[in-house]
């Protein structure tokens, strides 16, 4: 009985995502790319009701250029690292007209968030306020050309970490630090997954106070993989627990949405030229690694939250 | 003190969204602020955020979307702000924010310096100077309605201690009043559900230059504005400013250069060699950007010295004040050259005996032998 009508809920889900489009089609990103996709299920949830703000990224140019806009919703582009300042404002600005069902979301790439703009986004999640945070993450800074994050993954290549000098270090965990602030949600999304990201989108939309959403983007240039690819590569992403799917609630109550299936990471990586110069030994070391983490994970997804 | 009375002047002008960051020699007017917002005597959303780089960017984003806004800072913050500034006058968005003038570290300095502001100069954000707490109080008042009509964001500006913590009688005039002076802020273009447009967006050359011309068009309506607007708060609450204002200047064969509280001490100078006869005379900068070309022009052709007192100094070529002066009065007849003396940096006083020092040596500069003076320089 119950499977039944899980079974029709999650069709009636799969139906208003399917027909539902906000953004428009004419932008200009890249054949497939991640963000874009990220952009299109996110909207189609949040509905036209919704202030998007951009910070500097590969989505400056994708929403396109003066005086168009290809996201049906009003954008405001702003500075690189203020897009949870920038939105802390428009949210006060709009509450202050009435406005306190408008969704206010801000929607930045992984050097915006990762990095430069994170002293803006603690301030606004220990401030709790009542934005939608998302951050597209390609793992490097695009938009410039491919340089390293500190969500770069652990010896991968980039224009800044040459294959000689690969990515030292392991890729910030940044749905800690957002847990660490106690805010309401923190989750991580996957295209690949459209249901498990809508219901993630859903859950966000149902609540109030900062509420962090973390997408994974696969980038056919920066990844160097074949833009027919992108599905697949982040689908992997996900299946090979690099990119593990799961929730936070109240930066305490962990929950794992997607079991993943463990393929080997060696799969995953070897689809993709940043990872071209690996040897066997560091592809054994990114296993033990991701496989350490995933049990960390379940740990934390056993642990019941503190309660008074 | 010049701090309550930014304050005040906030209140009154019924902001709806403050973001600020602590700094001395600003701290009071965020402190007395926040009390007046969780008192609810004013109705305002106070972002008490982590940096000035973020306070900057919540009033953009308040900005962008119709409220009224209001920031305070000072020297490092006013630095750290530096790119948003940019971002504020591009957007053209008409936010108002008190520098209270503080020297540059290092060495740390919370003194009187007017280098913090005077850096911002090219940030598209008009500036206006103030000598007294009442100044204060009513050019904050003055300057929302400056920047609303001309969709501008403006600083105002006044010296640390001598005014932010100096205190003075200042009329706060009544709110009702001040409602009819100051209507609610109506943008015309705003963050608005209903209407998907993308503000900020990539530009192409073919319509960035158009743009700055824009801006530049509305720089060059802000004198008008600022003038008509100064005039109407004359005519309503009976205290007069201009962009530049003079002081026994109409007679005088050397006149002074000032800008803020230096103005002061050097009225009281002026008044003791007008005693002996001698015909001294000031003329008070306020607004710097803006820069009001034409009345400098016509207020120094035809005198034997002007003298600029810079309390401030650009590394490399002098005080900021005499460099504008110099550059806006190039090839005009009968302008005497400009003297320059920077003087009360990092908040050395400039005494009366400062101001007297620099009439005599200027009175003995018949042409321009150096770029600047240091005036009672130690060894
Ligand atoms: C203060 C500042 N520094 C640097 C830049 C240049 N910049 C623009 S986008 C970008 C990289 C953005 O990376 P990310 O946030 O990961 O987004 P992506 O380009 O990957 O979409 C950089 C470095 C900037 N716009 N502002
Ligand atoms: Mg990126």
């Amino acid at each position: 009985m119950k499977a039944v009508s899980e079974f029709s809920k999650s069709k009636r889900l799969i139906k208003d995502f399917k027909e539902r489009e906000i953004m428009g089609p004419g932008h200009l990103a890249c054949q497939g790319c991640g963000a874009t996709l990220n952009m299109r299920y996110l909207l189609k949830e949040a509905g036209p009701n919704t202030v998007m703000v951009i910070p500097a990224c590969c989505w400056t140019i994708i929403d396109g250029q003066f005086p168009f806009n290809t996201l049906g919703v009003p954008v405001m582009h702003t500075a690189f690292e203020t897009a949870a300042s920038a939105a802390s404002g428009v949210r006060a600005a709009l509450d202050r007209q009435g406005k306190e069902d408008t969704n206010v979301i801000a929607f930045a790439g992984d050097g915006g968030t990762f990095d430069i703009g994170l002293q803006a986004l603690s301030g606004a999640a220990e401030r709790n306020e009542n934005i939608i945070y998302c951050c597209y993450d390609n793992e490097a800074y695009m938009n410039t050309g491919i340089q390293r994050s500190s969500a770069t993954p652990e010896l991968a290549w980039t224009t800044t970490t040459p294959e000689g000098h690969p990515k030292q270090g392991k890729k910030k965990d940044i749905i800690q630090i957002l847990a660490a602030h106690g805010i309401p949600y923190a989750a991580t999304l996957n295209a690949a997954f459209p249901e498990d990201f809508l219901k993630k989108v859903r859950t966000a939309l149902s609540m109030k106070g900062t509420r962090f959403l973390h997408m994974i983007s696969a980038c056919p240039p920066g990844w160097k993989i074949d833009s027919s690819m992108s599905i697949k590569a982040m689908r992997m992403a996900t299946e090979s627990k690099a990119f593990p799917l799961y929730e936070v609630y109240d930066g305490v109550k962990y929950h794992i949405t997607h079991e993943s299936k463990g393929t080997p990471v060696k799969d995953y990586l070897k689809m993709q030229g940043r990872f071209r110069h690996l040897t066997a030994e560091n592809v054994d070391f990114i296993q033990r690694r991701l496989d350490y983490q995933w049990e960390q994970l379940l740990h934390r997804g056993q642990l019941e939250p503190f309660n008074g | 003190m010049g701090n309550h009375a930014v304050s005040w002047g906030v209140l009154r002008s019924r902001a709806q969204v403050i973001a600020a960051y602590p700094i001395t020699p600003q701290t009071q007017i965020v402190e007395e602020l926040s009390e007046m917002c969780a008192d609810g005597d004013l109705d305002a959303t106070f972002i008490k955020v982590e940096s000035e780089h973020s306070a900057m960017a919540c009033c953009i984003g308040a900005a962008q979307a119709g409220a009224r806004t209001f920031t305070a800072t000072s020297a490092q913050g006013l630095a750290l702000m530096h790119e948003l500034l940019h971002w504020a006058s591009g957007a053209r968005l008409p936010i108002v924010m008190t520098d209270v003038n503080r020297a540059m570290a290092p060495g740390w300095s919370i003194w009187a310096d007017q280098l913090d502001s005077l850096a911002q100069r090219d940030t598209g954000w008009m500036q206006m100077y103030c000598e007294s707490n009442q100044e204060v109080f009513d050019l904050t008042v003055c300057s929302y309605k400056i920047a609303e009509q001309l969709d501008l964001p403006i600083m105002v500006v006044y010296d640390a201690f001598l005014l932010s913590h100096t205190s003075e009688v200042v009329d706060i005039t009544d709110q009702g009043p001040i409602d009819d002076f100051l209507p609610p802020r109506q943008a015309e273009l705003k963050l608005d559900p209903g209407k998907p447009y993308a503000f900020g967006s990539l530009v192409m050359p073919e319509y960035y230059y158009e743009m700055r011309y824009k801006l530049q068009e509305a720089m060059e309506r802000a004198g008008g504005v600022i003038d008509s607007v100064l005039e109407e708060w004359a005519e309503r609450f009976g205290r007069k400013y201009g962009q530049v204002e003079g002081y026994k200047l109409d007679d005088a064969d050397i006149v002074l250069v000032t800008s803020g509280t230096t103005t002061s001490t050097t009225k009281y100078m002026v008044n003791q060699y007008r005693e002996r006869g001698e015909k001294v005379g000031i003329l008070k900068m306020r607004t710097l950007r803006p820069f009001p070309v034409e009345r400098v022009r016509k207020e120094l052709a035809g005198r034997k010295r002007v003298l600029v007192i810079d309390k401030n100094m650009s590394p490399g070529l002098g005080g900021v004040w005499a460099q504008e002066l110099r550059a806006a009065t190039a090839h005009i007849p009968d302008v005497p050259p400009i003297q320059c003396y920077i003087a009360g940096l990092g908040g050395r006083d400039i005494r009366p005996e400062t101001v007297r020092d620099v009439i005599e040596h200027g009175k003995t500069q018949e042409s321009l032998e150096k770029e600047y003076h240091w005036i009672q320089l130690k060894n």
